[in-house]
């Protein structure tokens, strides 16, 4: 059955409060999420205070600051820092973004939380460590689609030439950064996502099956063509919500639906 | 962490036992079983409102017109067909143990064509006479 509540050991505990900067004036509260593979603690949510006036405007600058400054074993994943590599992707307030894209000001919840900032890792997913998730069946889905222009006719001499209309086509998915933002806040994913692709693979599935260039458009139908692996999407739309960049996988989605209707009426 | 839990490969998993091939009839015929439910829906509808509060002569009469009849018919299979199919879906996304899932399924089959016949010989024995 589709789990309802946390395994017992996933359970969230009160963490630690870290204490507040001395002499700070504009001070914002962090909640994040922390679990360490190494105890048998329960995994817990920590308290941070971040002096704004001794750092950047975005999520990723705080955690940044906060790893430097508080606490050097809060563990997540950044690299370029300007929304293009995808790695910071996390749940914030409760929402699916890119921390180094995420300003402090947008997060800060409502009611209770008003003002606080809540980070957990990407959510449903297996957890490293802090707000590391594991990505490795993600990825896997993103092979199992083979992501690259497959061919029978022999390769030109130069290059495979395609129309400009065509290559338009591929706007609004090509930008894919494969942060899984989208598939990690999919419930269809949440509750069968060891046989439903997500919305990541099967936008990247649509890029490959429009592709004026690939000759496997046909083989690529038969491979999503299950009621798992395809047809789990409901149009639910939390993924073109949580895409940090504005792309809308759900109508990838109904693009390949179509696609697979128009072959059979 | 699911990648450590078997010798598997990720890729492997995912793939699984390939995909079905099918879906795409059930989805389709969702979406079709939709457009004839819109239309018979709104038909059935007058109907019951045309005989609230009449008594039963009445629903004889009426339900012994041939169009009204096929109508409710061509609505009680649209509508089972649509229910089996978008209850199908609801088990496969919540219930996923083998042996249940399997028995809800078929138990849902049951229950569309238990329900669809009755009231097919409901209607039918109101068409022909009472």
């Amino acid at each position: 059955m589709a789990e309802f509540n946390l395994p017992k050991n996933s359970r969230l505990t009160e963490g630690k409060a870290w204490p507040k900067p001395a002499n700070a004036k504009n001070v914002t509260e962090f909640k994040i999420y922390r679990w360490n593979p190494d105890d048998t603690a329960n995994p817990r949510t920590d308290t941070y205070y971040v002096d704004r006036d001794d750092c950047g405007p975005m999520v990723l600058d705080a955690l940044i600051w906060i790893k430097n400054k508080v606490d050097p074993t809060l563990t997540f994943r950044r690299s370029c820092r300007e929304g293009i590599c995808g790695s910071c992707a996390m749940n914030m307030d409760g929402k699916n973004g890119l921390a180094c894209t995420t300003g402090i000001d947008e997060c800060g919840g409502t009611g209770k939380s008003a003002g606080k900032v809540a980070i957990y890792p990407l959510p449903h997913m297996p957890v490293v460590k802090d707000l590391v998730p594991d990505l490795t069946r993600f990825y896997a889905q993103h092979a199992s689609i083979e992501p690259w222009l497959q061919t029978t006719t022999p390769a030109p001499e130069k290059e495979w030439r395609q129309a400009k209309d065509d290559r338009e086509k591929l706007d609004g998915l090509y930008e894919c950064i494969l942060c899984a933002c989208c598939s990690t806040s999919c419930p269809s994913y949440w509750w069968n996502g060891d046989r439903y692709l997500g919305p990541a693979a099967l936008l990247q599935a649509y890029r490959w099956l429009i592709d004026s260039r690939d000759e496997a458009t046909g083989e690529r139908l038969d491979n999503l063509e299950d009621p798992f692996r395809l047809y789990r999407c409901h149009t639910i739309m939390n993924c073109a919500n949580a895409c940090p960049k504005g792309l809308n996988p759900a109508k990838a989605i109904a693009e390949v639906k179509k696609m697979m209707v128009a072959r059979q009426v | 962490m699911q990648s450590n839990s078997s010798m598997r490969t990720p890729l492997g998993r995912v793939r699984g036992l390939g995909s079905a091939k099918s879906g795409t009839g059930h989805f389709w015929l969702q979406r079709v079983t939709a457009v004839s439910n819109l239309i018979l829906t709104v038909i059935f509808i007058g109907v019951v409102i045309a005989l609230v509060g009449r008594p039963y002569p009445a629903a004889v009469a009426l339900l012994s017109n041939p169009c009204v009849a096929i109508l409710m018919l061509l609505f009680i299979l649209s509508a089972c067909i649509h229910m089996r199919l978008g209850m199908q879906v609801v088990i496969e996304d919540y219930v996923h143990a083998e042996g249940p899932k399997v028995l809800a399924v078929m138990a849902n089959t049951f229950f569309a064509i238990a329900v669809g016949a009755a009231s097919v010989y409901a209607v039918l024995k109101l068409s022909f006479g009472g």
